[in-house]
């Protein structure tokens, strides 16, 4: 245990913390939660307490979206840490309690499964062009899955896929698509099950492989952080390289900026963690939603590398002081002035899109919530 | 188990989620007349058919079951008023996860046995049994223990 808690201290870097607090100052988590707090998970763990800290609920509270490492004097890598530990703790056999009954983590873990033969149906539609194999590749993930666990609350997450691919179609690729794509295991990695990890960054490496891909186009911020970062880190060989769709789309925008329909209205948008503050792309979506004709972008208070997470993260920690976050950047939204908050990431469409359902009574915010390439497949079809 | 070779020895396992307060003594009351009926299934009590989550019925099938069962009171018999409403409103999601995962949706069953129906819940588990043997072992397993 001793050495394990050396081993993940030296990782990351735990040894440089100062102790200057500015983590917990700028924790979107402490501010609602004061029980909890970066600075005191972290000094447990440096006076040997990793037996207490890998069977604690608190060690899941972290949204690991990557604030405290932007503004910590001494770069300690405390979303790091936490992966680490939590690796950790489930080889232990500690398990987090999951949001949603842990369904989405049971459906990544059958995911894991050799003999998988997903029957997706032709979730993409008709009206789209795609291929077996290709030069350039799209990687959906999960969204068919959320589609049929989200119904409940209003999420079309299919509609992004369809729309990414579209708005491909529309600067001229025709995208390979995996019949049996699984999921890119982000997930069940930040919930600390490594070993179904490994079982599918294998199962995707080798299919995508297969298909010929050079280039793999995600409209998803984790699974572009998960496929770019995470597969090499844990012994993936990539032979591919790894863009999330604003970035390609970004390429070609000379392409693209013609067909664009005019849009009304005022839009703001999220920084996912995992695009921002995670991979450092912060231009390329809102120079696409510059290319709308028309519409107006404005920045909310907290933006860019300062961005506010959208509250849960990995389907394991959604509680009331999710909600507080939420509702508390949908509220930075409105102040901006913007009638519809966009973001580029599933995820964050589909937390906001909850904090804001009718479902949990009143709605406190009066703002949509839209994601990119729905919102950019829309203006294509305007025109 | 002996070990089976070919399609036609095959033996489902089949998962079965009875509520506490109708289909667990439903089965109690088929014990105690000693009907005869298909011994296919581990069963699993849970306080309610609605406490049935779509993740209990995933990972049942990620740990090798061939079919999972859930049953309930009848409408209006509910201990919970409602319990069973939810129970039809889980497994509509259900259903779509299980054949988005590909595997066949005669594996996934909900059916309603109140406590005095003995002979129902016999032939409601041969029928389902039959249904699951015909549809062979689980696309995931391949009839092996994972």
């Amino acid at each position: 245990m001793i050495e394990n808690a050396a081993r993940i201290t030296k990782q990351a870097k735990a040894f440089y913390c100062l102790e200057c607090g500015k983590c917990t100052a700028n924790c979107p988590v402490s501010r609602f939660n004061h029980d909890y707090s970066p600075r005191m998970m972290l000094s447990r763990l440096l006076t040997g307490e990793m037996d207490e800290l890998v069977a604690d609920e608190k060690l899941y509270t972290c949204l690991a979206c990557g604030m405290c490492r932007v503004r910590c004097p001494s770069d300690v890598r405390y979303g790091e840490l936490m992966l680490l530990t939590r690796i950790e703790a489930h080889r232990l056999g500690h398990e987090p309690n999951l949001s949603h009954g842990g369904i989405l983590q049971e459906i990544m873990r059958i995911h894991a499964a050799d003999k998988l033969h997903q029957d997706r149906g032709d979730w993409l539609g008709g009206d789209v062009q795609t291929a077996a194999e290709g030069e350039l590749l799209y990687f959906g993930g999960c969204l068919p899955y959320f589609d049929a666990v989200f119904e409940d609350i209003g999420v079309e997450a299919g509609r992004i896929g369809r729309s990414a691919v579209r708005l491909l179609n529309a600067v001229g690729i025709t995208p390979a698509v995996l019949p049996n794509e699984r999921c890119c295991g982000h997930d069940l990695l930040w919930a600390g099950d490594h070993k179904n990890f490994i079982e599918l960054m294998n199962h995707n490496i080798e299919a995508i492989t297969a298909a010929g891909a050079k280039r793999v186009v995600t409209s998803c911020a984790e699974c572009y952080r998960t496929l770019a970062l995470d597969y090499p880190r844990f012994g993936g060989k990539i032979g591919f390289e790894v863009l999330h769709i604003s970035q390609l789309l970004g390429e070609r925008l000379a392409d693209l900026e013609g067909q664009l329909g005019a849009a009304g209205g005022k839009v703001t948008f999220q920084d996912p963690c995992r695009l921002g503050r995670h991979m450092g792309v912060y231009e390329p979506p809102r120079q696409l939603l510059g290319a709308i004709p028309g519409l107006e972008v404005l920045e909310m208070r907290h933006n860019r590398q300062a961005s506010i997470c959208c509250g849960t993260s990995a389907w394991i920690n959604c509680d009331m002081y999710s909600k507080q976050i939420q509702i508390g950047r949908l509220r930075e939204a409105e102040q901006a002035g913007a009638g519809t908050v966009v973001t580029a990431c599933p995820k964050c469409y589909i937390h906001f899109t909850c904090a804001t359902s009718e479902k949990r009574g009143e709605p406190q915010v009066d703002v949509k919530i839209q994601d990119l390439c729905v919102l950019l497949a829309e203006s294509l079809g305007a025109k | 188990m002996a070990k089976r070779k070919s399609k036609k020895d095959f033996e489902p396992r089949i998962v079965l989620f009875a509520c506490n307060w109708c289909s667990y003594a439903g089965a109690d009351t088929a014990g105690i007349s000693r009907i005869q009926y298909s011994p296919h299934f581990r069963v699993i009590r849970t306080m309610c058919s609605g406490r049935v989550h779509p993740s209990f019925v995933i990972k049942a099938f990620r740990l090798g079951a061939d079919g999972v069962l859930i049953t309930g009171c009848h409408f209006g018999d509910c201990h919970y008023i409602f319990g069973n409403h939810k129970a039809v409103e889980k497994f509509e999601t259900t259903k779509k996860l299980v054949k988005l995962l590909g595997l066949e949706e005669g594996r996934i069953g909900l059916e309603w046995i109140s406590a005095a129906e003995g002979v129902r819940f016999g032939k409601v588990m041969d029928e389902f049994v039959e249904r699951v043997r015909k549809l062979g072992p689980s696309p995931l397993t391949d009839g092996k223990r994972p």
